[in-house]
């Protein structure tokens, strides 16, 4: 079986987030880049996969503009065999929506035909939760989302999901797609030898174009603005005083 | 003329800084406050570094190393400095002096070391000679086929976790035109050889848990297989092989001033005093701008000597400007965050006093700074005669 992993470029989760002075995004000039880290967890999880036998190929892409080689050169670190790269921007601050990577997707899984597309559950940049959703839509593959756990069996998965209430075993038919939580696995180190091996791995660049994608954007951005500050607490007295005033404002 | 890293060195680079922050930074202040790392996590650290394939990856790949380039391996060794070095010690970087192992030695102690079998340490300086390393006192004198050593080592870090010893010890003199010079010799000594002692050390002001110990040798036999490169060939492996470790101690500075810069400017923005940060009030602000300048200018400094190294260019006067300047210059960026923190930088609560503490060593080991404003002064008037 052939897994699919994509990964995104996005701002590192130790920056320290800045919103552009006209409001049109956050600042990305300058600012460290990073793989997704629900994709870091996606990316073990197909090595593991591979490393217990049940995935002989783990392919990573990426969809973004050029710099992303760099994520796609990690997840080759890590143990991916061979990365597709589609530069489908010039601009770091152009984001490609999540149908558009959807549908690029759908064409890579045609052209690639996986057993299993690992994805993260959402990037943590703009949060929209929609790729691998979307992308089970598009190929009428059956899909489990926010896995904690996943076992494969013959020609069927089973994924635990951590869902509002608990945890939600389901078992889905392969091929799937599966997006993964944060509690699935612990991503590993780049191991020296592997970074070193990462540079012979071949990495594919295409276009959008290659895959008949139209990716302009079908969203607009009306404004971006930071998180109101937090305010100043409150000190209290003693421990009845405290439980006073959370009565009074409702809290217990 | 290009400054950026490749993909591989930006993958190197945070790989080791996520090691580092991950591995060690949990244990920083157990070790600080016992002064000791406990044999058990030493253990742990070894294995993961091993099992990541970075242990000993300052060795050629065809004895089992990385093959890693000077380059390389000075970015390897700038995010090892900003951890605590009582704990970074276990990500191995064996001696490279090792790679003058002949014949059964390269069995015996270069490919153990390498492995992470066997620690070494390096045995060098004496109470009576630091800087003047050619005033050592302690002896190797033949006696039959064997060598008898005598004499007293001091300030040997690694010591206490080392399996064996590299050990530089006169073996004659020499009549020249400028008086008397000792003849050094090099040998491997393994702990537990009888007549060799492995003594605590002092207590040191910098790097609590990474102990400096005593060496004694008292009627200690060695055979001549224990002679590392040539009889009184000793300053040839020296030179050979400890040329660059200056560069390491640079490094680490860069890589510890950067850990303390971001405590600074973090704390420089938050701190309110007088009804603002105290990052508006200029007399910090502009300190913090001079330590991000001096702390990227001791950066290049130390990566464009280790190109040079790679280039097989001359690089030992850079070597020595990159290790004087980085370690003046983490002396000046340790105490202006100690300052911008107020009392609370001299509170053990926070990291800052430590850090400030651990730097005073860099000035001092690897080659003062003196002797590293000789070696650059050296080097740019003795082709003019002067």
């Amino acid at each position: 079986m052939k897994v699919l992993v994509p990964v995104k470029r996005v701002i590192d989760y130790n920056v320290k987030v800045r919103v552009k002075a006209d409001g049109s995004g956050v600042d990305l000039a300058n600012v460290k880049m990073s793989m997704n880290p629900f994709d870091e967890i996606a990316v073990e999880e197909a090595i593991r996969l591979k490393e217990k036998g049940a995935a002989e190929e783990v392919v990573a892409v990426s969809i973004g503009v050029k710099q992303a080689q760099e994520t796609l050169r990690t997840a080759l670190a890590m143990g991916a065999d061979r990365a597709i790269l589609v530069v489908a921007a010039d601009d770091v601050h152009q984001d490609i929506e999540p149908l558009a990577v959807a549908k690029i997707l759908a064409a890579i899984v045609k052209e690639e035909q996986p057993g299993l597309v690992l994805c993260g559950k959402q990037a943590i940049d703009n949060d929209m939760n929609a790729t691998g959703q979307m992308l089970a839509a598009l190929l009428g593959w059956s899909q489990g989302t926010f896995a904690s756990k996943v076992e494969i069996d013959g020609d069927h998965a089973s994924v635990t999901r951590e869902v509002d209430g608990g945890l939600q075993t389901i078992k889905v038919k392969m091929p799937a797609i599966v997006s993964v939580d944060l509690r699935l696995n612990e991503p590993r180190y780049a191991s020296l030898p592997n970074i070193m091996k990462a540079k012979k791995k071949p990495l594919d660049e295409k276009t959008p174009a290659d895959y008949g994608v139209d990716v302009s954007p079908r969203l607009s951005v009306v404004k971006t603005t930071e998180p109101e500050a937090r305010k100043a607490g409150e000190m209290v007295g003693s421990v009845d005083e405290l439980v006073a005033k959370l009565k009074e404002r409702g809290v217990v | 003329m290009q400054f950026g890293l490749t993909d591989e060195q930006e993958m190197i680079v945070s790989t080791v800084r996520r090691f580092v922050e991950t591995e060690i930074y949990p244990h920083e202040a157990e070790v600080e406050r016992t002064g000791a790392v406990p044999a058990e996590l030493a253990e742990d650290i070894k294995c993961k570094v091993i099992a990541l394939g970075f242990y000993a990856c300052n060795f050629p790949e065809e004895v089992g190393g990385a093959g890693l380039s000077h380059l390389d391996f000075t970015l390897v060794e700038r995010e090892l400095g900003r951890g605590s070095m009582a704990l970074t010690h276990f990500f191995g970087r064996p001696q490279n002096i090792l790679m003058a192992c002949e014949g059964e030695q390269r069995e015996r102690y270069l490919l153990p070391a390498v492995r992470g079998e066997r620690m070494d340490a390096l045995a060098m300086t004496e109470p009576d000679a630091g800087s003047d390393v050619r005033g050592m006192k302690a002896t190797a004198v033949r006696d039959g086929g064997d060598w008898v050593l005598n004499g007293t080592k001091h300030f040997i870090s690694g010591a206490e976790h080392a399996d064996f010893f590299i050990v530089f010890v006169a073996t004659g003199v020499d009549d020249t035109s400028h008086g008397p010079k000792k003849r050094i010799t090099c040998f491997l000594v393994d702990r537990g050889t009888p007549g060799f002692e492995v003594r605590p050390g002092y207590r040191s002001v910098s790097h609590r848990g990474y102990a400096n110990c005593i060496l004694t040798f008292d009627e200690c036999r060695l055979p001549d297989a224990q002679v590392l490169g040539e009889v009184d060939g000793g300053f040839d492996v020296m030179n050979t092989w400890l040329y660059a470790t200056r560069l390491t101690v640079a490094a680490f500075a860069v890589g510890r001033a950067r850990r303390c810069f971001d405590l600074a400017v973090d704390y420089a923005a938050q701190r309110r005093q007088f009804g603002q940060p105290i990052a508006r009030f200029q007399g910090v602000a502009f300190q913090v701008a001079d330590m991000v300048t001096e702390i990227d200018a001791a950066d290049w400094l130390t990566l464009a000597a280790a190109w040079r190294l790679d280039e097989g260019l001359p690089a030992n006067r850079e070597i020595s400007s990159a290790k004087l300047y980085a370690t003046e210059m983490l002396a000046r960026v340790t105490d202006t965050t100690l300052q911008i923190h107020g009392g609370m930088g001299l509170m053990d609560d926070l990291p800052v006093e430590r850090f400030w503490r651990d730097a005073r060593v860099e000035r001092i080991w690897d080659g003062t700074s003196e002797i590293q404003r000789h070696i650059i002064a050296r080097e740019l008037f003795r082709p003019r005669g002067a």
